[in-house]
């Protein structure tokens, strides 16, 4: 599989408010394949939203590199491509719908770039379908669920055909149902389009639906692999102030009072037969 | 020395299309010093019904009373009534306005009409209790904190007025894991400290398995059950899922044990569970 | 409550005014708005009435609702109509008081004045009774699109209105919050005087600014990660198009204008 982001020895360094500088990434690298899901985890302040933000060059590496689809973002001529390439979905669903009207806004992204009116038509409505927000479409955004505006707002990056989408914790303002929606969403359209995704979070059941997780701590990738590999490694997830799946935290209390248990248990299911053997 | 709701109804846009019946004839009764949790999806009425409860919201029909007085009159003891119940609406940072910490954690004891000397003391208890060292943060801006810090401090703000009952809408949301468990930490600590009702609403059910001794669930409008949070989770199975709620995690593990042949007792503590689990592999290496 | 108020005035519907272009319908008020200049007489007045009559008929809206949207300057209009009646030139007097004399041919100057607002305020009100505020701002950027040569930012101003209408409910929304978080911790809005008043309004107004600023930080960077630098290269899903009766439109409002100026200097009425 040919790789869609690579990223070398990353670093970003920035000036707060009080005038000190933060370093909140110190060297990462990191390769990320054509179709893969990768989860992002780690507390407030890891570094992940910055990383994320380094996908679609809305920040730009202090020192290292980030290469999008053969592209160099810190290179200006790139900028317009490499956002086509790769989308963004925020954690506030009301603060980036812009339009008035669900339909009017997925059509905001292909506008932009200048798609003739037909094929924005067709876009929109492929986008919309992509999502199962058809019905909504001459709806007025405010009056919409939470889990509804952020199908809205995966609807408009949709638009824009993009090879992958970076999600920046989509579902932390959402309730359950919200939450769900959206899961469903983004794994749907990366199972089925084969879309890049690339999913921040503080939900661990939702970082389980990737091929891979990446932990961070203090700006760098801690841990990272399959979710089996990574939620075996309970008591360094607690260091990092994370949580871990209920059932691999009970797998991994057992085995620490001398039950034979394989690492790698997540969910109750694999527990219970594993203690049932 | 309870809050008394009495066939409630409330509806939003009374009178045009948009009408929608928020609250059903509800009645409820809160002692002092319960640790209730409210739970329903967004739109079963459970905002509604805490506005109802902190006074801001009166009644169409019914009354809601405090100790006795009716919160929607028009006098001072219906105003300190209404003060008597505190509220934490869900992201409070975003209602600071003050230039600094102490400023606006003060906004609500000075509006009481303390005495500076009083709201001195308000303000150094409440941040304490929220974690919050006075010497450090009480002269600072709050919009320099960090998201949780100013959570503390938009928390401090209510915890200053010395309310009786403490309504938390969704206290934790936003928050990752480290800060959620200080949040909690510092309310349990007041409900037991000072004996403050607390009313958390929540879409976590481990949240509400965790800390609360009293459940409510909420559909349409209603309230569909009232109980212990182990009792619903474990013999109401049915009502749950057609109010599209779900159980926590940890009940479902024991449901997944006991399909397995595993005679496991629910319970909300995972520590228990793993005790149980224990005692059962150990019997059965005895056979 | 806040969040009762509807935006706009828009009044959704499908009559043949409702399908008409919005730039249509914006130029054939401005050409109204000119015609109402060029009344004169009496009749000539009747014949406006008759013309916003048909109008209102075709749009079919409410003819209550569409009255009273001359309500809210009601006070500038009885003002008009005072003043040329009791200042008007003219030798009729009907009444006298000290120094304030009201005649026959200032009342009908005064009449006229006031007429001429009833219906500049009825024919824009239906404008935007019969056009959503998006439609709206569409058709404003469009016609405006011409004048960038010479400096006006028709794209951005576009832009600007689409973000204030799409944000409007939500801040409205906040503000509501804002408010009942306040009243919790013991705010008193209602009373004081008027600067006790608007100092309890900080406390309503910091956060909401605050929260403004955020948003708009957050869909600036929506808005790039999407795209967007500007009106330059932009197309739009929605092109407007002229269709037959958007001319016809046109073409019977210019043909008012000719009637009314007929009417004066052809015929002297």
């Amino acid at each position: 599989m040919q790789n869609l982001i690579e990223i070398k020895n990353l670093e970003h360094v920035y000036t707060d408010t009080d005038g000190n500088e933060v370093k909140a990434l110190a060297g990462v690298s990191l390769s990320i394949a054509k179709g893969e899901f990768v989860a992002i985890i780690g507390a407030n302040g890891s570094g992940k939203s910055t990383l994320a933000r380094h996908l679609n060059a809305l920040l730009l590496p202090t020192a290292g590199k980030c290469i999008v689809a053969g592209m160099d973002t810190a290179d200006d001529d790139n900028l317009w491509n490499i956002r086509q390439h790769v989308g963004m979905v925020f954690q506030n669903p009301d603060n980036q719908i812009v339009a008035a009207i669900v339909e009017e806004d997925v059509a905001f992204g292909p506008e932009n770039i200048g798609v003739p009116p037909a094929e924005i038509r067709t876009r929109v409505n492929a986008a919309l379908a992509a999502v199962g927000m058809t019905e909504y479409a001459k709806h007025a955004p405010h009056l919409l669920s939470g889990g509804q505006k952020q199908r809205v707002a995966i609807a408009g990056v949709l638009a824009l055909e993009p090879d992958c989408i970076v999600l920046d914790e989509p579902t932390a303002m959402l309730d359950p149902r919200g939450r769900a929606e959206i899961a469903a969403t983004v794994k749907k359209l990366n199972r089925e389009k084969h879309i890049t995704v690339v999913y921040i979070t503080h939900y661990m059941e939702e970082a389980m639906q990737a091929d891979r997780i990446i932990a961070m701590e203090n700006g760098k990738i801690k841990l990272q692999g399959t979710p089996k590999e990574v939620f075996a490694h309970v008591k360094e997830l607690h260091a990092m102030g994370l949580e871990t799946p209920l059932s691999a935290q009970a797998a991994y209390d057992l085995r620490q009072k001398g039950v034979k248990l394989p690492e790698g248990i997540t969910t109750g299911e694999e527990l219970t037969e594993e203690l049932c053997q | 020395m309870p809050i008394k709701l009495e066939n409630v109804t409330f509806t939003y846009m009374k009178g045009t299309p948009f009408e929608k019946t928020a609250l059903q004839n509800v009645s409820l009764q809160i002692e002092k010093g319960e640790f209730v949790a409210v739970i329903g999806h967004t739109g079963s009425g459970k905002s509604t019904l805490v506005q109802h409860l902190s006074g801001l919201l009166h009644p169409q029909k019914g009354t809601v009373c405090v100790d006795g007085i009716d919160l929607s009159a028009k006098n001072a003891d219906a105003k300190k009534a209404r003060n008597s119940v505190g509220m934490v609406f869900q992201y409070p940072e975003h209602q600071i306005f003050a230039e600094t910490v102490y400023e606006d954690i003060a906004f609500g004891p000075r509006n009481k009409g303390l005495q500076p000397d009083e709201v001195d003391r308000a303000v150094r208890d409440a941040m304490a209790f929220v974690g919050l060292d006075f010497e450090t943060f009480a002269q600072r801006s709050p919009f320099r904190l960090s998201g949780g810090q100013m959570r503390r401090v938009a928390i401090a703000g209510v915890i200053a007025m010395e309310p009786d009952y403490l309504i938390l809408d969704e206290p934790s949301a936003g928050l990752d894991p480290r800060a959620r468990d200080a949040v909690f930490t510092e309310v349990m600590a007041l409900h037991k400290k000072r004996g403050m009702a607390v009313i958390l609403v929540t879409h976590n059910m481990e949240e509400a398995a965790q800390y609360a001794s009293r459940l409510l669930v909420i559909s349409g409008g209603q309230i569909i059950l009232d109980g212990k949070p182990h009792e619903i989770f474990t013999g109401h199975r049915e009502e749950l899922v057609a109010a599209s709620m779900d159980v926590p995690q940890i009940y479902k593990l024991a449901d997944c044990l006991k399909e397995h042949g595993l005679a496991v007792d629910y319970t909300p503590q995972l520590a228990a569970l793993e005790r149980q689990i224990l005692a059962l592999r150990r019997a059965q290496h005895a056979d | 409550m806040l969040t009762d108020i509807t935006l706009g005035q828009y009044y959704p519907g499908n009559s043949v005014t409702h399908r008409l272009d919005p730039r249509a319908k914006i130029l054939a008020t401005l050409l109204f708005i000119t015609a109402i200049f060029f009344a004169e007489s009496m009749l000539s007045y009747g014949v406006l009435a008759l013309f916003v009559a048909v109008v209102i008929a075709l749009s079919r809206l409410p003819v209550l609702m569409v009255l009273r949207s001359v309500k809210p300057l009601w006070i500038i209009i009885a003002l008009t109509l005072f003043i040329h009646a009791f200042t008007g030139e003219g030798s009729t007097v009907l009444y006298q008081y000290s120094f304030l004399r009201l005649t026959a041919e200032g009342l009908l100057m005064g009449i006229k004045m006031s007429l001429r607002l009833v219906f500049l305020l009825l024919i824009s009100s239906i404008l935007t009774f019969t056009t959503s505020p998006i439609v709206l701002t569409d058709g404003i950027e469009s016609l405006l699109r011409p004048f960038k040569r010479i400096g006006v930012p028709a794209h951005e101003l576009a832009m600007m209105m689409t973000i204030a209408l799409r944000f409007i409910p939500t801040l409205i929304e906040e503000t509501d919050r804002i408010i009942k978080a306040q009243t919790a911790r013991g705010a008193d809005f209602d009373s004081g005087s008027l600067l006790q008043r608007a100092k309890n309004m900080l406390p309503i107004l910091v956060p909401l600014f605050i929260s403004a600023f955020r948003r708009a930080d957050e869909l600036a960077i929506a808005m790039e990660a999407r795209c967007y630098r500007g009106g330059e290269g932009r197309t739009r899903m929605h092109e407007l198009v002229y269709k037959a009766g958007d001319f016809a439109a046109l073409g019977t409002v210019v043909l008012l204008i000719g009637v009314l100026a007929f009417m004066r200097w052809g015929l002297g009425l």
